[in-house]
């Protein structure tokens, strides 16, 4: 797709307004898409506001919400095939509902009662990442495979502003250009690395970055589900045909804090996020969907049903999680249990036997 | 049999694993053509092509971290650090991911990736190339941590590295790559790579010690021998998980412990056998449990090492002292 003139410029479809731009893109925006679109992003949001206000009734340790994202995750997402081997970090929740995390499991590593929650092999969708831009070169590495697998999948990995100036980052798309890896590597640039806004944190954009490392390179408006669609339809592309890896940069913005312990209100004020609120993604498509009238009879509210049941769903998961042992987490360090971690379980298991006899 | 350099033992057992697994794939800098600057590699690539035995960018931390995507996609990837001191820009990756993968999945993602990493002293070298870091990896539970001490354990013990399953970090001391010894390659003969083995009986001391320190200990035990005092000798070869069964055995018979390493001693991995011993050996113990190591200061330059390092004096001193209570 042609960068416009002013590289500055993202690459955008759907107007704030609800009104759609030419499109150069060669994407075809059928009312199908379009609602499909719209219903992964407001079952996201479903999930979000409910996982926060589970986190504030002291159901989960903590959440990082993907309010505003929604847009920059659900287009990308849906541009890969369900194949498509993809590394997120932490933040990712449409993307991971979109590839079959079910609520359950995407509540686990938040409740705290597992480190994952879903089976990265069968999902295609690796482990949330938190240590910043480590699954980088996971990504990378596990492109490699692809590479000398002869197959045409894509490794995707999603990352923020911060995690770009990591030295995994940076030598995650050295690699990458260096050996033509099938990867995308999708950073969302939502403004703030927790309180550190994107102008402190780097003075060349990404997507300009990228180019000195030898990728191709989008900047798309990450509030625009349809152009990000678009944009990752094509890199996908350019990267299925064997010509090397791709960034996008999705201008974005976390609409509500970094995490459910963050307090956005010390370093950013209202003007700016009621800025980007007028540009909320959700909306933007909901002008669409009026404006053409693409909504069907009834569809729009067998959505609110979903999001209903998705929201009740999430909070019968979270009373469902039982007691946690111990004793299973022995069992999976090594390949095999040593020496030393069964002596340990034995132990634990006799301590614990013990206070269950003084009980009895 | 045949008799090889630590070196060649090694390169023998990378042309199995390559030979036997489709699987196993080498990555890390100048492993190529050149054959790693130890000659490890040497041949390989020529052999098995550029996509098996891959020459990377200058990057540790992607050297670890591409084999981690590697092994979640289905490949071996035995990854070669070019010096000890180089691994630390690789740590986050070894002791954040490498390490935890397996557990925090529940098992499900398991990541068999194999870290060569050259160590220690004794050849002379400017600094940040002669650091003995085993005590870090070990402290990480989810890696064994494993250490070769002649070519036949490093032919055997690379190879069972690689067929474990886990992330194992295989550490090869670096002054022993050009020492000659018998080699076979049935592994059907070879200990398990994670239990230690007695590399000389004896039964007035025990002398627990690991990688380049063997040799020095063997030294010494045949100097005690003509003193009229025995030696038992135990390579550890495993540092994690540690194979204290074998060393408690042992000094429930002599009744008498030293442990050698040339790593700094201070939190190092002697103080670890020191209280396996104690609590497992307390009343058959005649002496309390030396130690000889490094000293507890940053690796000297080339012309300290000779001093710096433990050798057969050393240890021959500790035992006087050890054979005196
Ligand atoms: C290596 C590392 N350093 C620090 C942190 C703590 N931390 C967690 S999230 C975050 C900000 C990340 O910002 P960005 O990459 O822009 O992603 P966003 O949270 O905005 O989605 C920081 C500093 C971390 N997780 N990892």
């Amino acid at each position: 797709m042609e960068q416009p003139a002013n590289p500055a410029d993202p690459v955008r479809l759907l107007e704030p307004d609800g009104t759609l731009r030419d499109d150069p893109s060669g994407l075809d925006v059928t009312p199908e898409l379009v609602r499909d679109l719209y219903r992964w992003m407001r079952l996201t949001r479903r999930l979000d506001t409910e996982a926060f206000s589970l986190q504030r009734h002291g159901e989960l340790g903590l959440w990082a919400p993907s309010l505003g994202q929604e847009a920059a995750q659900v287009g990308s997402i849906t541009a890969l095939r369900p194949t498509d081997h993809v590394f997120p970090s932490y933040r990712e929740h449409a993307a991971a509902l979109v590839r079959g995390v079910t609520p359950a499991q995407m509540l686990e590593q938040w409740r705290g009662v597992s480190g994952c929650g879903w089976d990265p092999a069968a999902l295609h969708l690796h482990a949330y990442t938190v240590v910043l831009a480590a699954h980088l070169p996971h990504a990378t590495g596990y492109a490699m495979g692809v590479q000398r697998d002869g197959t045409d999948e894509v490794v995707t990995a999603y990352f923020g502003d911060g995690a770009s100036s990591q030295g995994d980052a940076n030598e995650a798309f050295n690699w990458a250009a260096a050996c033509n890896a099938p990867v995308l590597f999708f950073a969302q640039n939502n403004q703030y690395a927790i309180s550190t806004p994107t102008r402190l944190q780097m003075r060349t954009p990404m997507h300009r970055r990228a180019r000195g490392f030898g990728l191709e390179s989008y900047l798309v408006d990450g509030n625009d589900v349809l152009a990000v669609h678009a944009v990752t339809r094509e890199a996908v592309a350019h990267i299925r045909s064997g010509a090397g890896p791709v960034l996008i940069e999705a201008l974005t913005y976390r609409a509500g804090p970094h995490t459910s312990s963050d307090d956005p209100t010390r370093y950013r004020d209202q003007a700016e996020a009621d800025a980007w609120l007028a540009r909320d993604p959700v909306a933007r498509v909901e002008k669409l969907l009026d404006a053409r009238n693409w909504w069907e009879p009834g569809w729009r509210e067998a959505l609110d049903q979903e999001c209903d049941r998705l929201g009740a769903e999430l909070r019968s998961a979270v009373q469902a999680f039982g007691p946690v042992e111990l004793g299973d987490l022995f069992d999976t360090v090594l390949s095999t249990r040593t020496d030393l971690l069964n002596a340990q379980k034995a132990d634990y298991g006799d301590f614990v036997a013990g206070f269950e006899e003084v009980a009895s | 049999m045949t008799r090889l350099s630590l070196s060649a033992a090694l390169n023998s057992g990378l042309r199995h694993v390559l030979e036997e697994d489709p699987k196993a794939v080498i990555l890390g800098e100048d492993v190529g053509p050149l054959g790693g600057v130890f000659r490890v590699t040497d041949g390989l690539s020529k052999d098995f092509g550029s996509d098996r035995v891959i020459d990377t960018p200058l990057a540790e931390s992607s050297i670890v971290g591409t084999a981690i995507g590697l092994a979640m996609r289905g490949y071996h990837p035995i990854c070669e650090i070019q010096f000890d001191g180089f691994v630390y820009p690789a740590f986050n990756q070894i002791v954040s991911q490498l390490a935890k993968m397996r557990a925090r999945t529940a098992g499900k993602v398991p990541l068999p990736v194999v870290v060569r990493i050259p160590c220690g002293g004794g050849i002379g070298a400017v600094e940040h190339h002669s650091e003995s870091n085993e005590a870090y990896f070990a402290h990480t539970a989810g890696l064994r941590v494993v250490i070769c001490s002649d070519p036949q354990s490093g032919h055997y013990m690379l190879r069972q590295a690689m067929m474990s399953g886990d992330p194992v970090i295989f550490y090869e001391p670096k002054r022993r790559y050009w020492e000659k010894g018998e080699v076979s390659s049935d592994l059907r003969l070879a200990p398990a790579f994670d239990r230690a083995v007695v590399a000389r009986p004896g039964t007035d001391a025990t002398v627990v010690c690991y990688g380049g320190m063997v040799s020095t200990c063997l030294e010494a035990a045949a100097t005690a021998h003509e003193e009229g005092h025995e030696l038992e000798v135990i390579d550890l070869r495993s540092l994690s998980p540690l194979d204290l069964d074998t060393v408690t055995a042992s000094v429930r018979k002599t009744g008498r412990c030293l442990v050698v390493h040339e790593a700094p001693g201070f939190a190092g991995l002697g103080a670890e056998v020191v209280s396996g011993v104690t609590e497992r050996c307390f009343y058959h113990l005649e002496a309390p449990v030396l130690r000889v190591t490094g000293f507890d200061m940053p690796y000297p330059s080339a012309k300290y090492e000779n001093q710096y390092l433990p050798d057969a004096d050393r240890v021959l001193a500790a035992v006087d002292k050890l054979l005196e209570f």
